[in-house]
């Protein structure tokens, strides 16, 4: 897995609640084997028009002074409902590496972390101040260094946010999940043995 | 000597499964019983053959194919080639990696989190995982069973553990009784309404209190199956004599001792007496009415003697946001009575509504009527080809077919329509599954969310009615 150290990119806004998976990628694109792929498919009933190929111009993702975002912000519960990990396929695809919300549905959080995406809970202040800031300012770009758990905007204020140490350690190092845990295998072999 | 502590049931479990923990880090947790299905596991075969990796314990996984399968004529093969390729694949895999796998022509096939249960092979203490969220159903048995993602799925075929961090733990008690007409997919959508859609994030839940006790075990599992819409990791409720009794006699329970005594082991996995919870939250049987939602999120729910939000009324921006949005979705007015609301499409099944007790609730009010004229489309869709079986064995098909509904084939269904079951967009279904998103399903459809035995009364009517106004035949 890539590691994620620093970013820094433009940030778009998704300004809706309880944004769930069924939103982020429809189920009519999850019928795919591939683990890649799926950056079209990206809110696509709200991206879209109905022909499904016309941007929405009412998607205000669509808009040219968001195009390349790296950076979503969004609102409460982001990431509820089902644990399709296509969802945050979907949005690393689309090019977007970190997350930001008041907050997030477990599984989704989870499967974040698994894919090199690192989702950041802020205060709900915050995040309406970074809402009204984005929006008031074309090629509105955040900073976001793991390292120091810190963001930095544009005029220089800087956000702190709290992580998991062994989160943050797993997305420093880019590990393998599997990888970690199979260096275990003796333990996991005596706890098979001890249920015999 | 003092006497230990006294735990809960996530505990128990939760102490029972640790393989390993290292300080600050995820603690290794063993999984004891792992089901897959078509949707989220190619991905994770395929990881596993990228990185020479075997599944570690393929006698303690199964597999089943359920959410892209037609449930009308299976006989010929299935028509979306996608869907075909992704039943296919699981089918490749399984036989590639030894997994037993319950294909839709097995007379033991169905949804996921409905055949663990009718087969068996969930039980109490065991720890249960799939990836898919709805995995929380098993947890009506006293299991730890919870949905996870595809790289997770790939982490457990290849390591039968999970790398998991402890969660808080809820006690959410439903005391007294409940009325006539109210049924565990009241008590689950109160209890949501109450505490939010995110409510529960962070917590594994456990119910308890009259009310669950007095739950059959299908009851039991429609309560768990919606925990993840409140938002929690896993819901789970202590094993006892109902628990027990369901299990007897099916495939996969051992049968080497006898059940009794089996039995008495399973029950000692319920919360200890005197044991703590981070939070608890109490809710009288008493005051839960029949819960019918209005909104694209589970949390937007009233009663069926309430009305659709007035949005002046909601001080929270955010929440009035959302409210203004969803109506517009849902093509409601502003404080209509949920009474007045026709729909025209008529769902029931899912793994939240599709047992053999949910059918029975539904037959009994569907008995000697007919589906209103209003309606384009009802569906009965059993959860499991068993409890296909025993409904026709009951004559509860033919209830339903007298009444006008279709009788199909197990599967998920137009839970989320990923087979060709769908709403057309402004289609406004009365829908006894989970999840009430905005097209979720199909694309433009407006799902409100109730139980089955209210869906009926809404495919008589037409509209929204209140159960306990009912006049059986």
């Amino acid at each position: 897995m890539e590691p994620f150290k620093r970013l820094r990119g433009v940030v778009a806004p998704l300004e809706a609640l309880n944004v769930d998976t069924d939103q982020i990628i429809p189920k009519q694109f999850l019928k795919r084997i591939e683990r890649t792929g799926y950056e079209d498919f990206l809110f696509f009933d709200w991206r879209y028009l109905d022909d499904g190929k016309t941007p929405n111009p009412a998607f205000e993702m669509n808009a040219t002074r968001y195009r390349g975002a790296s950076i979503l912000l969004a609102k409460d519960n982001f990431g509820c409902g089902s644990s399709r990990e296509h969802a945050p396929w979907a949005l690393h695809d689309y090019g977007i590496r970190a997350v930001l919300a008041p907050s997030f549905a477990d599984i989704f959080y989870n499967n974040c972390f698994n894919n090199g995406m690192l989702p950041i809970r802020l205060p709900s202040a915050t995040i309406d101040r970074l809402f009204k800031d984005v929006r008031a300012q074309d090629g509105y770009e955040l900073t976001i260094s793991l390292i120091d758990q810190q963001i930095v905007a544009p005029d220089g204020s800087v956000f702190s946010f709290e992580i998991d140490p062994f989160l943050k350690e797993r997305l420093l190092q880019g590990w393998d999940q599997i990888g970690l845990t199979l260096r275990h295998e003796d333990k996991i072999a005596e706890y098979e043995q001890r249920q015999r | 000597m003092t006497k230990a502590t006294p735990k809960n049931i996530y505990q128990k479990i939760w102490n029972a499964h640790l393989v390993h923990e290292d300080p600050g880090q995820d603690a290794i947790l063993y999984v004891d019983r792992h089901f897959v299905h078509e949707v989220t596991s190619p991905q994770a075969f395929e990881g596993l053959r990228l990185s020479g990796r075997k599944v570690r314990r393929p006698e303690l996984t199964f597999a089943t194919m359920d959410h892209n399968i037609p449930t009308t004529d299976r006989s010929g093969a299935i028509d979306d080639p996608l869907s075909a390729q992704q039943v296919e694949t699981l089918a490749a895999n399984c036989r590639e990696f030894g997994i037993r796998c319950f294909d839709m022509h097995d007379r033991r096939s169905g949804i996921v989190h409905i055949i663990g249960p009718e087969l068996g092979i969930t039980q109490p203490g065991q720890t249960i995982v799939c990836g898919d969220s709805h995995t929380s159903t098993h947890g009506a048995f006293g299991a730890l069973a919870f949905g996870i993602g595809t790289s997770e799925v790939e982490h457990v075929l290849a390591t039968e553990t999970l790398l998991q961090r402890a969660s808080k733990t809820m006690e959410i008690r439903v005391t007294g009784k409940l009325a006539l007409g109210v049924t565990a997919k009241d008590v689950i959508l109160a209890i949501i309404g109450k505490i939010g859609t995110a409510g529960g994030t962070g917590f594994v839940i456990e119910y308890t209190g009259d009310v669950i006790r007095a739950l059959s075990m299908e009851g039991r599992m429609t309560v768990c199956n919606m925990s993840i819409e409140a938002g929690a990791r896993a819901g789970l409720i202590s094993p006892d004599a109902t628990t027990v009794n369901y299990l007897e006699g099916r495939e996969f329970v051992p049968t080497d001792r006898p059940h009794a005594e089996i039995g008495a082991v399973w029950t000692r996995w319920g919360s200890d007496s005197g044991c703590t919870y981070d939070r608890t939250l109490v809710l009288r049987g008493e005051e839960i009415e029949p819960q019918v939602t209005w909104g694209t999120s589970p949390g937007m729910v009233t009663t069926i003697r309430g009305r659709t939000p007035v949005l002046a009324e909601i001080e929270d921006a955010n929440e009035r946001l959302a409210a203004k949005h969803a109506l517009a979705y849902m093509g409601l007015d502003e404080g209509v009575p949920m009474t007045d609301v026709p729909v025209n499409r008529i769902f029931i099944g899912s793994c939240t509504n599709a047992r053999i007790e949910d059918l029975r609730d539904a037959a009994k009010v569907a008995h000697g009527y007919r589906v209103h004229t209003g309606i384009d489309e009802a569906i009965v869709v059993p959860g499991s080809q068993q409890v296909k079986a025993q409904a026709e064995r009951e004559g509860l098909d033919r209830v339903f077919r007298d009444a006008g509904f279709e009788w199909r084939e197990s599967g998920c269904s137009m839970c989320l329509a990923m087979n060709a079951d769908k709403l057309r967009p402004g289609d406004r279904c009365a829908a006894t599954s989970n999840r009430n998103f905005e097209g979720r399903q199909g694309k433009g459809g407006r799902t409100h969310l109730v139980s089955p035995a209210m869906a009926v009364a809404a495919a008589v009517r037409g509209r929204f009615t209140d159960i306990r106004e009912w006049s059986f035949k």
